[in-house]
Formats: C-alpha cells, sequence, structure tokens
C-alpha cells in the first residue's frame, strides 16, 4: 500500500465550537492507482486531501504513506515528505508570478538535495518538453492560457519524480477542453506508474478515476 | 536551498519592485551618506587643524615676558622688560630637554623695492629659528652668525612678500628698503601656508634680531617680545616646563612670593580643544546616525511585512513543495539584509561623493577611512538583521493550507 490510514480524525476548532473535519476514515491507496474523491463543500474531502498531502496533522488515528509513518512528525520532516514524495496540483495552478516556466518548474529542486544548476534546467526542459511547452520556457504564467499554467503546474509537480500527485480540483479553472487535456495527461502519467488522488465535484472529471471515493459528513461512504 | 540561490531570489524579489525598494532603502542612505560625508569632512578638517599646529615648529614651546605690577598697577601679558636673549642662550646650554631656541623681535612697517610697497611684519630671530620653526629656505639662504653678531642688514623672504615685492622677479642680491633701512635680500623662505587661526605666515620678513633692534627699533636692549623652543619631543613637555621655570626663576630672582615675570606656554591646550572637538562631533554622529539607521529599518521591517503579506500564496506555495521553515525564514532575512546592505552601499557612494564635492568647494582635504565604510557596510547589514528578523519569522510561522487559500 502507499497510502494507508486507519481511524483518522480531526477537528476544527472555531470560536469555541468543534467543527468534525473527519470521523474515523480509514482508506488504503494502493501504488499505481487512479482515485477520485468526491462529495459535496464541508463534506471533508478538503481536509483529506490536506492530510493526504502531510500539509496538516491528524488530530488521532494512523497514516502511513510509502511505508513511513507520518503522525507525530515536526514541520520540517513533512517538507521534507512533501518535497520528495508528492507531487501537489492546485485548482488555482499557484505559479510564481513574473516567472519562467522553467523556473517555476525548477522550484522542488531547490528544497531538496543539492543538485547542479545544469541538470536542474536539464531536468525541467525535459518535462516542460514532454508536456508540449517546450516552445514556452522563458514565458511567465501571465503570458498562457489556464490549460498551458496547469501543464506547467504538473511538470513542477513531477520534476522531483514524486510516487503520488494530489490534485485539488485541477479542471476547476479550466474550460472543457482544456480539462481533457489535463486527464488524459494524468491518465498517461497514470499508466507510467504514478498514483493520482483527485479531489472534484464534477461527475465528468471523476469518471476519469479508476476509482471513486464519496465522502459526506467527515465520513467514506 | 543555497546562500547563492537565496540572495539571487532576494535580489530578483527587489528588482521587481525598483521604486519601493528605492524607497524604503532610502532611510538608509541618507544616514549613511550623512555619517560618511561628515565623518570625511570632519576627519580632514581636524587632520588639516593639527598639521597647521605642528607646522607651527617642531614640539614647540613659547616664552612670553610677564606681566610688570608697579605702583599698584597691573600690566598686561609681555609689560615686563626682562626677558632677553641670553635667557635663551641659557635654556639652551643648561636644560638638555631643549633642543632650540630662538628669540622674537616683533617690528613692523612699509617694505619698498623700487615701484611696489607692502605693508609687513618683520620677525628678528636667530639662526636656530629654522631648526624651531621646521621651516627651510627655497632659494639663496639663511643668515649666520656673523650676520647676527655684526647687526647686519641682510633679511630673508617669506613666500607672499617676495611675491608682492617682485612679482616674479629674482629676489637674491637685491636690496629693498624696511622702514626706509636698505636690506639685501640674501634669500626667500619655503611656503608654509595659513596658521591654525588663518593668518598666512608667509607674509613676514626674517631678519637677524640684533639689526630688527638696533636698526628697525633704534634701541641698545637685549629684552626680546618672546622665545620659542623646540623640545626633543612633546613627552617630555611637563618636565621640560618644570626646568625652564625652574632656570628662568633662578636668573630673574623675582621678589620672594612675587608672580614670576614670564609665562610658558604651548599647544597642548590648542591640541586638546581639537580632541575635544572631535570627540564631540563623533558622538553628535553617532547619535545622529543611530536614528536615522533605526528610522531606516523601521522602514525595512514596514516593507517586510507588507511583502509576506502579499507573497503569503507564494510563501504556502514554496512549503507545499518543501521549503522548510528555516529556508523561509532565510529567504525574507536576505530580502531584508540586501535592501538595506545595498542602501549602505549606495549610501556610502553618495557620502564619498559628497564629501569630495564639498571638499573642492571649500579646499578642504577629504579622507574617507576604510575604517569607517567598513562600519557603516557592516551597520547596515546588522541594521537588515534586526529589523528583518521579525517580518522573516512571520513569513516562517505561516501555516501552509491558510496561506494556499489565501486570495
Amino acid at each position: 500500500m502507499l497510502i494507508s490510514l486507519r481511524q483518522v480524525r480531526k477537528v476544527y476548532h472555531m470560536e469555541e465550537v468543534d467543527v468534525p473535519a473527519l470521523n474515523g476514515v480509514s482508506l488504503d491507496i494502493a501504488s499505481g492507482e487512479f482515485v477520485a474523491i468526491m462529495g459535496h463543500s464541508g463534506s471533508g474531502k478538503s481536509t483529506l486531501l490536506n492530510l493526504l498531502g502531510c500539509l496538516d496533522q491528524p488530530d488521532s488515528g494512523q497514516y502511513v504513506l510509502d511505508g513511513q509513518e507520518v503522525g507525530g512528525l515536526g514541520p520540517d520532516a513533512l517538507a521534507g515528505i512533501r518535497n520528495r514524495k508528492i507531487g501537489f496540483v492546485f485548482q488555482n495552478f499557484n505559479l510564481l508570478p513574473r516567472t519562467s516556466a522553467m523556473e517555476n518548474v525548477e522550484l522542488p529542486l531547490y528544497y531538496g538535495p543539492h543538485i547542479r544548476s545544469e541538470e536542474r534546467r536539464e531536468r525541467a526542459r525535459a518535462l516542460l518538453n514532454r508536456i508540449g511547452l517546450g516552445d514556452r520556457l522563458s514565458h511567465h504564467p501571465g503570458q498562457l492560457s489556464g490549460g498551458q499554467q496547469q501543464r506547467v503546474a504538473i511538470a513542477r509537480a513531477l520534476v522531483n519524480r514524486p510516487p503520488l500527485i494530489l490534485a485539488d480540483e485541477p479542471t476547476g479553472n479550466l474550460d472543457s477542453k482544456s480539462a481533457d487535456d489535463i486527464m488524459a495527461l494524468f491518465l498517461e502519467l497514470n499508466r507510467e506508474g504514478i498514483t493520482l488522488v483527485m479531489v472534484t465535484h464534477e461527475p465528468d472529471i471523476a469518471r476519469y478515476a479508476k476509482r471513486t471515493i464519496v465522502m459526506k459528513d467527515g465520513m467514506i461512504v | 536551498m543555497n546562500a547563492v540561490v537565496t540572495l539571487r531570489i532576494a535580489m530578483r524579489a527587489l528588482v521587481r519592485n525598483k521604486t519601493r525598494s528605492l524607497l524604503t532603502a532610502l532611510g538608509i542612505i541618507i544616514g549613511i551618506a550623512a555619517v560618511i560625508a561628515v565623518v570625511a569632512v570632519g576627519q580632514g578638517a581636524s587632520v588639516t587643524m593639527q598639521s597647521q599646529i605642528s607646522s607651527m615648529g617642531n614640539n614647540l614651546v613659547l616664552i612670553f615676558p610677564g606681566s610688570s605690577r608697579a605702583g599698584g598697577f597691573h600690566g598686561g601679558m609681555g609689560t615686563t622688560q626682562t626677558l632677553t636673549a641670553d635667557d635663551g642662550d641659557a635654556l639652551l646650554r643648561e636644560c638638555p630637554l631643549v633642543r632650540a631656541v630662538s628669540p622674537l623681535v616683533r617690528a613692523g612697517g612699509q617694505c619698498i623695492y623700487r615701484e611696489n610697497d607692502w605693508a609687513t611684519s618683520v620677525q628678528g630671530v636667530n639662526v636656530q629659528y629654522q631648526e624651531v620653526r621646521n621651516w627651510d629656505v627655497a632659494s639663496g639662504s639663511f643668515f649666520t652668525d656673523s650676520d647676527l653678531r655684526g647687526a647686519s642688514r641682510v633679511c630673508v623672504l617669506g613666500k607672499t612678500v617676495a611675491k608682492e615685492l617682485f612679482q616674479g622677479d629674482d629676489p637674491i642680491g637685491k636690496t629693498i628698503r624696511i622702514k626706509n633701512m636698505p636690506f639685501r635680500v640674501i634669500g626667500v623662505m619655503a611656503p608654509k601656508g595659513s596658521a591654525a587661526w588663518g593668518q598666512d605666515q608667509d607674509d613676514t620678513i626674517i631678519a637677524p634680531w640684533t639689526t630688527v633692534r638696533r636698526v628697525l627699533q633704534n634701541s641698545a636692549f637685549n629684552n626680546v617680545n618672546q622665545l620659542m623652543l623646540s623640545l626633543t619631543s612633546m613627552e617630555v613637555l611637563p618636565q621640560a616646563k618644570q626646568e625652564i621655570g625652574g632656570l628662568l626663576r633662578q636668573r630673574h630672582r623675582p621678589t620672594h612670593g612675587a608672580d614670576d615675570d614670564f609665562t610658558v606656554t604651548d599647544m597642548t591646550e590648542v591640541t586638546q580643544m581639537i580632541t575635544q572637538v572631535s570627540r564631540l562631533m563623533t558622538v553628535l554622529l553617532t547619535v545622529i546616525a543611530s536614528i536615522s539607521l533605526m528610522v531606516g529599518g523601521i522602514g525595512i521591517m514596514n516593507i517586510m511585512l507588507v511583502a509576506v503579506s502579499e507573497r503569503t500564496r507564494e510563501i504556502g506555495l514554496r512549503l507545499a513543495v518543501g521549503a522548510r521553515r528555516r529556508d523561509i525564514l532565510m529567504q525574507f532575512l536576505v530580502e531584508a539584509v540586501a535592501l538595506s546592505g545595498a542602501g549602505g552601499m549606495i549610501g556610502i557612494g553618495l557620502g564619498i561623493s559628497a564629501a569630495s564635492l564639498l571638499a573642492r568647494i571649500n579646499h578642504w582635504p577629504v579622507l574617507i577611512s576604510p575604517g569607517a565604510v567598513l562600519l557603516a557596510l557592516g551597520f547596515s547589514a546588522g541594521v537588515g538583521i534586526f529589523f528583518g528578523f521579525y517580518p522573516a519569522f512571520r513569513a516562517a510561522r505561516l501555516n501552509p493550507i491558510e496561506s494556499l487559500r489565501r486570495e
């Protein structure tokens, strides 16, 4: 199992009111799966994705990622796991403004083990070539279409060769043509063995995944 | 994340907001520039004054005749007539700390060479005057002991007098008239410049004191206006003053209990005053510098807080892709230090230019000490670290989830 969650709980404390976000979630995802998480807003799907992405820690329960127990790790250790094992794709792309596509893709490499700048550039260039943006290397996000920006973000997620990619509404800001392109790219990556977990509320998009998990009131139904 | 990359990211962030960065750094720029300029000018002025004081002579001590007290009236300094050239000879003979002595007899008057005339002072001195004042002859020669004994009518001109009377002609061997008495010019002194109080030291004529006394003042007495002494070194000054006082008292035998009939002065008071003024200036500068650097630092803190809040999403993203807290801390700290350091460097450049300009206008020398420059640079970097830490710390404590959600 790449991901193994056991009885994971998470409660948010909001001004004297406790809002339970995850209510004892257990979930296994094997290496090479493509999973879509669906559910209404407030169902806990974003919280689940944040926990899977090691951006947050569960209050109780166990999370093992790629054989490593994540619970109890400090912020720096979590940052290391995010850097090596997880690639993030966001709804709003989250590219650095006024920064070239190349440098956006290189970004995660700066926070990992030291890599020579030539190799860094070579890896970014190879990825951008592969996703069809080889002629846009020095373009800034503002000079790219939404679909192109999301491809750059995917290249950034891939640059450290992580086993897992987490996508939060990756097509939410895209037209349907671009959305289909992005999903085609995801399928291709999945075929190469990368595990994908994607949060979406669009059934059309969820259909691309091989398995769909539906969440309601902090639980998997 | 290595230092070069961090610095490059910081520089890019600063260049991206050129106007804002420049305005923010302005506090540091002005503060550092002011300090550098004032220090440079102040040090130049202080050195000038010190060199002017030392241009007066080698370890100079002056002895003036004291005041007379006769019939209930207390005259001013120099009203006694008891200080003589023989006192000077005795001091040289018996005080080993005294290296050279020259009497000084002052006279003044109109000097004439052909159709040119010039009113100036005439200093009657002996042959040791050159050593006491550390003053060489530029052309011709100084007078000799036999000129002194024979009260020869010879003189050596100061540079200014030579220029005014001879207008470029060679004065050596020519005869000028001082108060209608003919004197043969045997030499011209090297230029000495102005004294600490601005007087032109080259506007003078030097002659044997015996000649000045007999010929210009028409007097047979040997009393002089002052004795100029050169000590072996300035360290022996207190001891030398004591020995000089003892010897003169012994020679003049004042009535028991009466005041000394002479006064011994030296340049230490002037030197002390200069030291005091420059110390005061240093304190003042430190205060000004501290205030302006603090104001500049607060500006940097303010703008860094703005930058952290503007770039919350960027911070969230960096955290998500694996940046550790100290990476974020360093990124913003380096940015603050780059801002203040660049401000410091611009300030140093501006300060040096301002000092050079001031110096050119006022004909001062400028002394830009590398120490002051390094200190200024260190201080501006320190300001960046001090005032940049809090914003950087805030950035490093941000929660990645909330930061990513920020619009």
